[in-house]
């Protein structure tokens, strides 16, 4: 790809969904819908802006070691991955919502060593010891609620919108770890080797982000 | 590990092949004797050495990346170099103790505990060059110019060069009375340009409202030189320890663009690489299609106080595997002859006669062996008594 060409990664689903009316603000449209093209390297109206739709928690890593010069990635994602090398200058305000703990009503009371069934590791990790306390981690890629039901985990960290999956399966949020919402991600190289057109990108998202209210 | 992978290197560790091998090789000379040319001296530090001159003074942020063995002969800990540079202060500081300027270069292999970087190495091999008892522009700018014609003499085609300068950042936080913990976690805002929770923490702190909003102001200065210009207007310059790193950074700036204007220029005001030892000017190389600073230095006056004499220090430092797998060409291999199987002491002394010209001669060992199988483009032939050299 040429050097002057800049890449935005995002990833499929609601950030790409939200990400877009922010894009369309700056000049930017998508030719090709990721959902439909098999291409992994989509082309918009503007010859020099390309886009890779790839999974959340790659966003860092490619942004990273500038396989892609900017990204959309969840604060969650973020925490996770560590930011390091990155500039997150821009907090988008989409896909928004709450990093928690949730379990059984009480699940947390015990003073015993609880066992904490997540995707989050080093999030919950640090989280954990900065209250002083050690946790046994259960690491998992998907349907944490699952792992309390099943006596494999005293309680849980994971994401929370709504809280519907939670009620349902007799869960109840417990502790508030953060607020998560998407930032804006830059490689370190790419906003020095092309400055004027990142600086002029943030700008114009951080308009359409104002515009679009808190 | 089963036996059938023992050939398997650890990870981030690797090795250099003949092409390659060769290049980096041609490059270390090449490199080495344009440093000597400057007036830089060569100096080998150990590989290992006790953990507290390793890891001295300003280097904390090195304890992470190195690896640690214990002195079996008197149990204290020693470390394998992961950074050579503070082994170069310990050597002008305490060996040297020149009063002159002096000029130091190196060259050697460092271990890290964590890769570097994409697919990162873990055994960088380090180049670098250090100048004390200087302090000032023209020590900066020479060091300045050494990195880039290392860069060029790497043939790296398009250079782009991030200046910052620490004491804008140290000056502000002193102002604005962060304490140790409050200024570390800033700082670490500050490397990720993280707006929002920099506008979160210097809401939530309660110094005077101009250095919260200068505080502010840093994550987004940077860029090409009008850069100087809006920190101007943002900053409180009549702060001493503020208007004169923005002088010296506009010196800085206007010297290289004078004499190398190929360079693209950069400016950072929160580029704080190294904050915990750097004191004056920092600053990094970039080239396009690598997500990473391929070379970096600055300036760090205290550095040698542990050792029992501070001087002022400025200097830079790359990954030689790096420059050479950017340098987009291969020095060529040296032709290699063919000498037959033979115990002819004519064609013996003829052997030895060529290798003392510094020509390549591979000598047959059997008569089985030929010019092609062992790689060699000519030959050795008798012809009238006489050895000489002829195509295949």
């Amino acid at each position: 790809m040429s050097t002057s060409t800049l890449v935005i990664a995002l990833s499929k689903g609601r950030i790409y969904q939200d990400t877009l009316p922010l894009l369309a603000h700056a000049g930017i449209v998508p030719q090709d819908d990721p959902e439909k093209s098999r291409k992994l390297i989509l082309d918009t109206n503007q010859p020099e802006v390309k886009l890779v739709v790839i999974r959340a928690t790659d966003v860092p890593t490619y942004v990273q070691y500038g396989g892609a010069d900017v990204g959309v990635a969840g604060k969650d994602v973020l925490m996770e991955h560590g930011g390091e090398g990155l500039y997150e200058p821009l907090d988008l305000r989409i896909a928004r919502c709450r990093l928690m703990v949730a379990g059984r009503p009480g699940a947390n009371d015990s003073n015993t060593r609880l066992r904490i069934a997540t995707k989050f590791v080093n999030i919950t990790r640090r989280y954990y010891a900065a209250q002083g306390k050690q946790v046994e981690l259960i690491k998992l890629y998907g349907s944490m609620e699952l792992a309390p039901l099943v006596g494999m985990a005293d309680a849980i960290v994971d994401l929370v919108d709504t809280g519907n999956t939670l009620k349902a399966n007799g869960l109840v949020p417990l502790e508030h770890i953060a607020d998560i919402s998407s930032r804006l991600i830059v490689n370190k190289a790419s906003l020095k080797l092309h400055s004027q057109q990142i600086k002029t990108l943030i700008e114009q998202l951080r308009q359409a982000v104002a515009q679009q209210g808190p | 590990m089963t036996d059938s992978n023992c050939w398997l290197l650890p990870e981030g560790i690797d090795e250099a092949l003949p092409p390659l091998a060769r290049k980096l090789e041609h490059y270390r000379r090449h490199l080495l004797d344009i440093y000597t040319a400057w007036g830089y001296e060569l100096v080998m530090p150990p590989l290992i050495e006790y953990l507290e001159s390793l890891l001295t003074g300003a280097a904390h942020d090195l304890s992470l990346h190195t690896f640690k063995l214990t002195d079996q002969l008197n149990g204290r800990l020693m470390g394998v170099r992961a950074d050579m540079t503070p082994q170069v202060a310990r050597i002008d500081a305490h060996r040297l103790k020149h009063s002159a300027p002096t000029r130091l270069c190196y060259m050697g292999s460092v271990l890290r505990t964590r890769p570097d970087g994409l697919a990162g190495s873990r055994a960088p091999l380090q180049i670098g060059a250090e100048l004390y008892g200087h302090a000032g522009l023209a020590s900066d700018l020479e060091i300045l110019k050494l990195m880039l014609a290392t860069l060029q003499a790497c043939e790296i085609p398009s250079i782009h060069l991030d200046l910052g300068h620490v004491g804008i950042f140290r000056t502000l936080s002193t102002l604005a009375r962060l304490d140790q913990p409050q200024e570390a976690l800033l700082f670490e805002l500050l490397q990720r340009k993280a707006l929002p929770e920099i506008e979160e923490f210097l809401n939530a702190h309660d110094a005077a409202p101009q250095y919260r909003q200068a505080l502010a102001a840093l994550a987004q200065l940077n860029g090409d030189l009008d850069v100087l210009g809006e920190a101007r207007a943002a900053l409180p310059t009549e702060q001493p320890g503020i208007e004169a790193a923005l002088r010296h950074l506009e010196a800085t700036a206007s010297a290289l663009q004078t004499q190398h204007p190929d360079i693209g220029l950069h400016l950072d005001l929160a580029e704080l690489r190294g904050y915990h030892y750097h004191t004056g000017l920092v600053f990094a190389a970039y080239t396009p299609g690598m997500g990473q600073e391929i070379a970096r230095g600055g300036r760090y006056d205290a550095i040698g106080e542990v050792f029992g004499r501070a001087r002022p220090a400025v200097g830079f430092s790359a990954d030689l595997k790096t420059l050479a797998g950017l340098s987009p060409s291969t020095p060529p291999a040296p032709e290699r002859i063919f000498a037959p199987c033979s115990d002819d002491p004519a064609l013996t002394q003829t052997i030895a006669t060529l290798r003392a010209q510094g020509m390549c001669i591979v000598h047959a060992l059997a008569p089985g062996d030929t010019a092609d199988a062992l790689g060699c483009q000519r030959r050795l032939h008798q012809h009238n008594q006489q050895w000489i050299i002829a195509d295949i």
